[in-house]
């Protein structure tokens, strides 16, 4: 059987198939790429030719414009491409909307690059769909045993109970503006929230995009909207970095939230000065990155970023054999 | 436990009171007995536990989990209690999580190898915040940022009561408190405050206004005192039982035996506990030596030798003197403290004055002896009773004026809470020599208030626009001699101190005004903060 190496391997510029000819996420302008999702570290303008899945495109187009490729190919999930006889698969991968893994095949040989991915339910997402493999390509952006995120409604529940005990006050939530800010604003409806939740300006065309492709977000109103007073009481979701610029000064002794994975750790919260952290991550935690490779049991498993060595030591101890394949430049969307 | 673990969880992430005061309130409104009663125990620091060593615990992860990987995690998370809590390999088909009070229960009649076990029952059970809290109470210390009075203001708030009659009764009560709670939610009486040696709630004065309150007073309603530069106490001795007690009730005795033997009386005195040899008082720096310990060997107590200054008298022989006017009080102070008492009490002599003109001479000037040290002067109405909390009228506080510098910001902080995207703590500084002879400045304090909000964000537009570095929330300010900011910054006395690269540390330190006018240059120099040194 051929080496798995040469269908995929590390390149400077990313994850490199020879003979496709294409690169998987490309850091940097290629000829071909194959786009797992539309978060800018794996998703960047200029390549010559993209296949990603109509949503990704779609917000590639958003937050780039329409000419942000040479060409476009749409690659619905579950509809194969071929390049130069290599199989390409999109599948959904659960991270964010239009997210996907990419299964290669090639001689026999299937390699799966999960892209980012998670395991929990979604209600703005396709569902991860693990695939049999030879070879398992892993994130592990919380690949260390404390980052296990609870389960979201009690997050949401948290959330909802402290506006409620502070009612002259407003609740901040800096959320990444695309799919964390969307999937809390779908989580408050399923929770019963009703009132119009107020997004800052950085969110609302991927909100509206989120919208188009039938994820109702409920009313959303622009946080520059109301006089200050009249934010009492109210929940508004801006992009991380806006928490403790000078735009929250606006609200009525905000009380900070941020949501993201690395809440979890209390002297990440303090750090940031975040008085309500909220345990929402779009990337799988510890026990669903080992539990998808106890699934997938794979003949090997390759870990791109985040705290590989980790990850790979427990897998070792567990019987799959495990490489960190050492990619650059993605970092996690929180972690600003 | 739940309720519990979430409301530590949120108390230490907020440094607001106000916010901390209505998470602490809704949880005991919300929570049954007895589980909120070992709760307020627990943040009152009338329960703690060392069940469970720190050895202890990660023994037990470390027999379920690679070492390997729990201290990379352990490494990356930077608390032992925290760690564990997340990483905790839970064995499935646990137990339901257990209530406060079960783990309370089981612990009090539980051998230590028992309780080994049954903490990792409880960890099996319980989610992540659950565990950390569950660690934090085994381990003792919380370390949230509730003190005792905290605490008990949240629950006065709670029963819409004053927090005095909580202290008033609190040391005869015992946890969980559910007499406290059924009178509180108004099912029963107030329960009785009778304990021997119990602390009585204590009467705090106003600050004096100069400008209006003086025009409005009658000298000869008043005595004045001197105010101690100490720390407020409480001596009680009743039926045996001495204690000695902080302004807000926290027992301090264990700290002060030298005091406690000494208590040969039969009453509760009021007064100031500073370090006393032979009937004169020593610097505050050297009461500080014996502050926040937990005991004192008798190479502490004769280094610095602890007494009470007293000024007050709230029971007498078992009769409650609360309720007598200041002058009567004062006779019976002066009866029941004479030289016989003990050689480290003594009596806080009056100040005779007969008009605001010469209290203010006597405050400007103070005679030879222990008023040269004091902070300022006391004044009590001679008809007030002793009335607990902070009544406006019958006692004020006159302190002397505070010493003031000009010196220059350099480093600015973000603040918390709602100051979050404001740089409010400032650290300034004033000129010296560096090795070379050039003139520099060194950092001599840090400051967080005494601006209004309007000045704020003045002082805030001035550090964005005049950043030198940045680290962290951290930035450094432009701060040469002729572009810079001067902060007049007063402070209420200078000690030495081997910490700070200046050599001196502030007390009290805060902006009393904001210098745009002044060029930095013109700022003080060290050599004028050393004259200033205690």
């Amino acid at each position: 059987m051929i080496k798995p190496e040469s269908l995929l391997c590390p390149r400077p510029a990313g994850l490199y198939c020879p003979p496709g000819d294409f690169y998987i996420d490309p850091t940097r302008p290629v000829d071909r790429a194959v786009i797992t999702h539309g978060h800018s570290d794996h998703a960047r303008a200029g390549h010559g030719a993209v296949l990603a899945t109509p949503q990704t495109l779609a917000i590639m187009a958003e937050r780039y414009g329409a000419e942000f490729a040479g060409a476009t190919e749409a690659g619905p999930y579950g509809q194969t491409a071929e390049r130069n006889g290599v199989e390409v698969t999109l599948v959904p991968a659960g991270h964010v909307l239009g997210s996907a893994q990419a299964v290669v095949r090639w001689k026999g040989l299937t390699i799966v690059a999960s892209g980012d991915y998670k395991r929990r339910r979604d209600p703005t997402c396709a569902a991860f769909e693990p695939v049999p493999c030879d070879v398992f390509i892993t994130e592990a952006t919380f690949g260390l045993p404390v980052f296990r995120h609870p389960p979201d409604h009690e997050e949401i529940a948290r959330l909802l109970k402290s506006v409620a005990q502070f009612p002259e006050r407003s609740h901040l939530i800096g959320a990444y503006a695309l799919g964390k800010a969307q999937r809390v604003i779908k989580l408050l409806r399923e929770a019963g929230w009703e009132r119009a939740i107020y997004v800052h300006g950085a969110l609302e065309r991927l909100n509206r995009l989120y919208q188009d492709h039938g994820v109702d977000l409920g009313p959303l109103a622009p946080a520059t909207s109301n006089t200050k007073a009249d934010f009492a009481g109210e929940i508004i979701i801006a992009p991380p970095s806006a928490l403790q610029d000078r735009w929250s000064r606006r609200f009525p002794d905000p009380i900070g939230a941020f949501a993201s994975g690395w809440m979890r750790v209390r002297a990440r919260a303090r750090q940031r000065g975040v008085e309500l952290p909220l345990v929402i991550s779009d990337h799988a935690d510890w026990d669903e990155l080992t539990s998808t490779i106890d699934e997938l049991r794979p003949g090997e498993l390759w870990i791109t970023h985040g705290r590989e060595e980790a990850l790979a030591r427990w897998s070792e101890l567990h019987g799959v054999k495990a490489r960190a394949l050492a990619l650059v430049g993605y970092e996690d969307e929180d972690d600003d | 436990m739940r309720a519990f673990a979430d409301l530590l969880d949120r108390l230490s992430l907020t440094s607001s009171r106000n916010t901390k005061l209505v998470l602490v309130r809704d949880y005991l409104a919300a929570t049954p007995d007895p589980d909120r009663g070992w709760a307020l125990a627990a943040l009152t620091g009338d329960l703690s536990f060392d069940a469970a060593k720190p050895a202890f615990i990660r023994k037990a992860v470390e027999e379920r989990m690679d070492p390997i990987l729990f201290r990379w995690s352990y490494d990356y998370v930077g608390d032992l209690a925290e760690a564990v809590a997340l990483v905790w390999p839970a064995r499935p088909g646990a137990n339901r999580e257990p209530e406060l009070s079960e783990v309370v229960d089981a612990l009090r009649g539980a051998t230590r190898a028992e309780v080994q076990r049954l903490i990792e029952g409880w960890l099996d059970a319980l989610e992540p915040t659950g565990r950390w809290a569950l660690l934090k109470l085994m381990t003792g210390g919380l370390r949230i940022g509730v003190s005792a009075r905290m605490a008990k203001q949240a629950l006065a708030d709670m029963g819409k009561v004053e927090v005095a009659e909580i202290e008033e009764v609190w040391h005869a009560l015992h946890p969980p408190y559910e007499d406290l709670f059924a009178w509180l939610e108004g099912r029963s009486d107030r329960p009785s405050a009778v304990a021997p040696g119990r602390f009585r709630p204590v009467m705090l004065a106003q600050a004096i206004d100069e400008e209006v309150d003086f025009g409005k007073l009658d000298p000869a309603d008043y005595a004045a005192e001197w105010k101690w530069d100490g720390i407020r106490v409480q001596a009680v001795c009743e039926g045996g039982v001495r204690r000695l007690y902080t302004r807000t009730g926290d027992d301090i005795s264990q700290s002060f035996p030298d005091v406690v033997e000494r208590l040969d009386f039969d009453g509760a005195l009021d007064g100031e506990l500073v370090v006393l040899r032979d009937g004169r008082i020593g610097a505050f720096s050297e009461l500080q030596q014996r502050l926040n310990r937990k005991t004192a060997d008798a190479k502490l107590i004769a280094a610095y030798p602890a007494g009470i200054r007293a000024y007050d008298l709230l029971s007498d022989r078992g009769e409650d003197t609360r309720t007598l006017p200041f002058n009567l009080r004062r006779k019976r102070l002066e009866a029941f403290v004479t030289p016989l008492i003990a050689y480290n009490i003594d009596l806080s002599p009056l100040a005779e004055f007969a008009t605001w003109e010469e209290l203010a001479a006597l405050r400007a000037t103070p005679p030879d002896g222990d008023a040269q040290v004091a902070e300022g002067v006391m004044l009590k109405r001679w008809d007030s009773i002793y009335e607990a909390g902070r009544p406006k009228g019958p006692w004020f506080k006159w302190k002397r004026d505070p010493f003031l510098i000009d010196a220059v910001l350099m480093y600015a902080q973000r603040g918390h809470g709602k100051r979050s995207s404001f740089y409010s703590d400032y650290t300034f500084g004033v000129w010296t020599q560096d090795e070379l002879g050039a003139r520099v400045l060194t950092p001599v304090g840090k400051a967080y208030f005494g601006f209004t909000d309007e000045e704020l964000k003045g002082i805030d537009k001035y550090v964005r626009d005049n950043t030198i570095e940045r680290f962290g929330p951290v930035r450094s300010v432009r701060a040469e001699p002729h572009h810079g900011l001067v902060f007049e910054v007063a402070f209420e006395g200078l000690q030495k101190s081997t910490r700070h690269k200046s050599g001196v540390a502030m007390r009290f330190p805060r902006i009393s005004r904001i210098r745009w006018d002044k060029p930095p240059g013109e700022a003080d120099e060290l050599p004028t903060l050393q004259r200033m040194l205690d």
